[in-house]
């Protein structure tokens, strides 16, 4: 789900924004998360955090309550500049997302590419009984389509257990599934990855060497998740532990019913997030009554933190200066959990009543962020992969199916500009990929293939 | 084969392009999102016109061969033709941004014009346009073989390479041709516009005898880069400034003009 997160400081907004593109006055949005099981131990691991949000900058309402002093003009105005920022740092925000749905994409396929492992048929998953081998396509089809009852149905019953473990506040038991589940992506994962990639590439390593290089590697990323640590670093880690779930789905799903659940998964996000009743929709609300973050980490924030001027009562003198906008970008990381960062963002304003100017400049921080949920990341990728890894070795078909979910990916941030409440983020960009994919292997490759044996070019 | 052939091949293709997106559009967001959707229209007409191929070849006698050669020009014709429909789409949908974009922005002004977006949106139908044609060949080239072997052309790669880079040129200039024909409403702009497109592939068709596709190409692209410029703003002078001033400032440094 994709949402924006409004990092609004004023106190005087009891409204919570469920992670919409309202006004900032809400506290920030906690993301939420489905369990999602898709280890081949069974394990809960995945969370499928399906939230973005952003933050957008409270400025506006900041200003606005504070110059108190009739400026009904000013707050137009500042609804304005509001607008106008969402516009202006809407486009900013679509690239910071586009950037890591970029990279997390370009290392599944050059794995898938290059490493043999991850295309090779080794077993299926315990939530996709049904196996594909079947002489009648009638019959291929009817087990995929178990196949992908089944998973949903896991899908669902763990997203309602999880809603109801926040409800009844078993936060304990929450964290602990969250920290074991990335305890096991961090650690056994990226050791069988690490292996098959040696493998593929002849490299002679010893376990002494390979358990430092994964000791380090997974205390830094369990630390750097769940506590605090370099908003980079944080936002490389996720990329990485989203690409090693997609892999370990392209690798374990069987063909049809790969493609059948990446189907029935937007469906499911499109209930879930939009209906009254959905479970992803009742945590948001939950989460907001209660008004505080939900879980750490498994949420991809992009967060920068621009620093304006600080506030203090003896800078009336500063005057209108515009100057906070352009000179106060802070490059401050973030180094909490974004909900975390959200929540705590501490909000100072200048008790000054006497400044009835706009000031941008007394607001202390303003954070900025979009946040997507990592099942969005895993989804995206499992989609590119698997054209990468069954579409007849054409790079013609990943290359349309990336710029078919960027730009649905697009779209989705577009309709949140619009509907200002949480989205789903997967419907628009799979339904985008899956027609690209199925048209553009069956219908452009011959067309293109032809076209590269006459040496035509159009 | 290999490595040597495979960069130098890229590097061909996508080198000037390369430099344009990292020059002009990677700082600008907006610029980004433009060219993505300039990539992924591109990508529909060709859905399209593939589409249309696809029924007819397999409504057709499949033995047939100048049943199938006709057809696959008729395809080429007709792809061209939607291709350029569709940037006529694209340049519909971005008039509607830019009103979007100045109602929302303070100044009342956008920050992006029409010229700009014309440009970045040639360089996306240009980059996919190119790598569409070249990303296959150069996975292949990746791998061992001997260029042909069985008798074909044995510039096939690097032919091919010069191809896409002078198709992605021409695809930005003619991205602002077009958008300025129907700014101003020049008709017979557009019109030359789908009337090189149609020459360039047409000249393809001459392929492997390389001096009949690549060079007319390369000739209509200098021609379209002297237009674009000019319809740019561009003038014999400013060139000439342009290149004067840098001489003289690396001649002579001078306090700060």
């Amino acid at each position: 789900m994709i949402t924006f997160m409004n990092n609004s400081d004023s106190e005087e907004e009891p409204c919570n924004e469920r992670t919409s593109l309202m006004s900032a006055e809400s506290p920030p949005v906690p993301s939420y998360q489905d369990g999602l099981p898709a280890s081949e131990a069974g394990e809960v691991h995945a969370h499928r955090k399906r939230r973005a949000g952003s933050s957008r900058s409270h400025n506006n309402i900041a200003d606005g309550d504070m110059s108190d002093p009739g400026v009904p003009v000013r707050e137009s105005a500042l609804e304005n500049e509001e607008e106008e920022l969402t516009l202006k740092y809407g486009a900013k925000h679509v690239i910071m997302l586009f950037v890591p749905v970029t990279l997390c994409m370009i290392v599944v396929v050059a794995t898938i590419k290059s490493v043999r492992f991850y295309t090779e048929k080794n077993g299926q998953l315990i939530y996709t009984p049904f196996s594909e081998d079947t002489p009648s396509v009638g019959q291929r089809l009817l087990n995929s389509v178990l196949n992908t009852i089944i998973m949903i149905s896991v899908i669902v019953v763990m997203t309602v257990f999880l809603v109801l473990l926040y409800k009844y506040r078993c936060y304990k038991f929450i964290h602990g599934w969250l920290i074991l589940s990335s305890f096991m992506l961090l650690f056994l994962f990226t050791y069988i990855y690490l292996g098959e990639v040696f493998k593929t590439y002849n490299v002679a390593m010893d376990y002494p060497t390979l358990f430092l290089i994964i000791w380090n590697f997974g205390a830094v990323g369990m630390i750097c998740i769940h506590w605090k640590g370099p908003l980079q670093l944080q936002q490389a880690y996720l990329i990485m532990i989203s690409a090693l779930m997609a892999l370990v789905f392209i690798k374990y799903l069987p063909e049809w019913s790969a493609w059948v659940i990446l189907g029935a998964i937007s469906i499911y996000d499109l209930m879930a997030v939009l209906c009254p009743k959905g479970p992803l929709r009742m945590l948001v609300e939950t989460a907001q009554e209660r008004n505080e973050p939900i879980f750490p980490a498994l949420i991809y924030s992009s967060a920068m933190i621009w620093t304006v001027g600080m506030a203090k009562p003896d800078t009336a003198a500063r005057g209108p200066s515009q100057q906070t906008w352009d000179a106060a970008e802070d490059g401050r990381e973030n180094h909490q959990s974004p909900s975390h960062t959200d929540s705590q963002m501490p909000e100072t304003r200048s008790p000054v009543p006497t400044r009835p100017i706009a000031s941008f400049e007394e607001l202390e921080e303003e954070e900025r962020g979009v946040k997507l949920g990592l099942g969005d990341f895993i989804f995206y990728s499992v989609l590119v992969g698997k054209a990468a890894a069954t579409a007849s070795g054409d790079w013609n078909t990943t290359l349309a199916c990336f710029v078919a979910i960027l730009i649905g990916l697009c779209l989705t941030l577009l309709l949140l500009a619009v509907f200002k409440k949480a989205l789903p983020a997967l419907p628009i960009s799979i339904t985008f990929g899956l027609v690209f994919y199925f048209s553009t292997d069956n219908l452009v490759r011959p067309f293109m293939d032809t076209l590269a044996s006459h040496q035509l070019y159009i | 084969m290999t490595l040597a052939v495979f960069f130098g091949c890229t590097f061909i293709a996508f080198g000037p392009a390369l430099g344009l997106f990292l020059f002009t559009i990677a700082r600008d967001p907006l610029r980004i999102i433009i060219l993505i959707a300039g990539a992924f229209f591109w990508l529909v007409s060709l859905l399209l016109s593939s589409l249309i191929w696809f029924i007819a070849v397999k409504a057709s006698d499949p033995r047939d061969e100048p049943l199938q050669k006709g057809l696959l020009i008729f395809g080429v014709m007709f792809s061209v033709l939607l291709q350029e429909a569709f940037r006529f789409l694209y340049y519909k949908l971005l008039r509607k941004a830019i009103e979007g974009l100045v109602a929302l922005s303070e100044d009342g002004c956008s920050p992006i014009s029409i010229q700009q977006m014309a440009y970045v949106a040639g360089v996306g139908f240009g980059l996919m346009s190119g790598a569409f044609s070249m990303i296959n060949l150069l996975a292949d080239a990746l791998g061992p073989g001997t260029v042909g072997i069985h008798g074909d052309s044995q510039l096939y790669f690097l032919t091919s390479a010069f191809m896409t880079m002078v198709l992605i040129f021409l695809h930005t200039f003619w991205g602002i041709l077009f958008f300025h024909g129907c700014e101003h409403r020049r008709w017979w702009e557009i019109t030359a516009v789908v009337v090189m497109h149609l020459a360039v592939s047409g000249s393809t068709f001459c392929n492997p005898l390389y001096v009949g596709s690549l060079v007319p190409s390369y000739l209509l692209m200098a021609t379209a880069a002297v237009w674009a410029y000019l319809l740019s703003g561009g003038s014999a002078q400013n060139l000439r400034r342009f290149l004067l001033s840098g001489l003289q400032s690396r001649a002579s440094p001078q306090p700060g003009s």
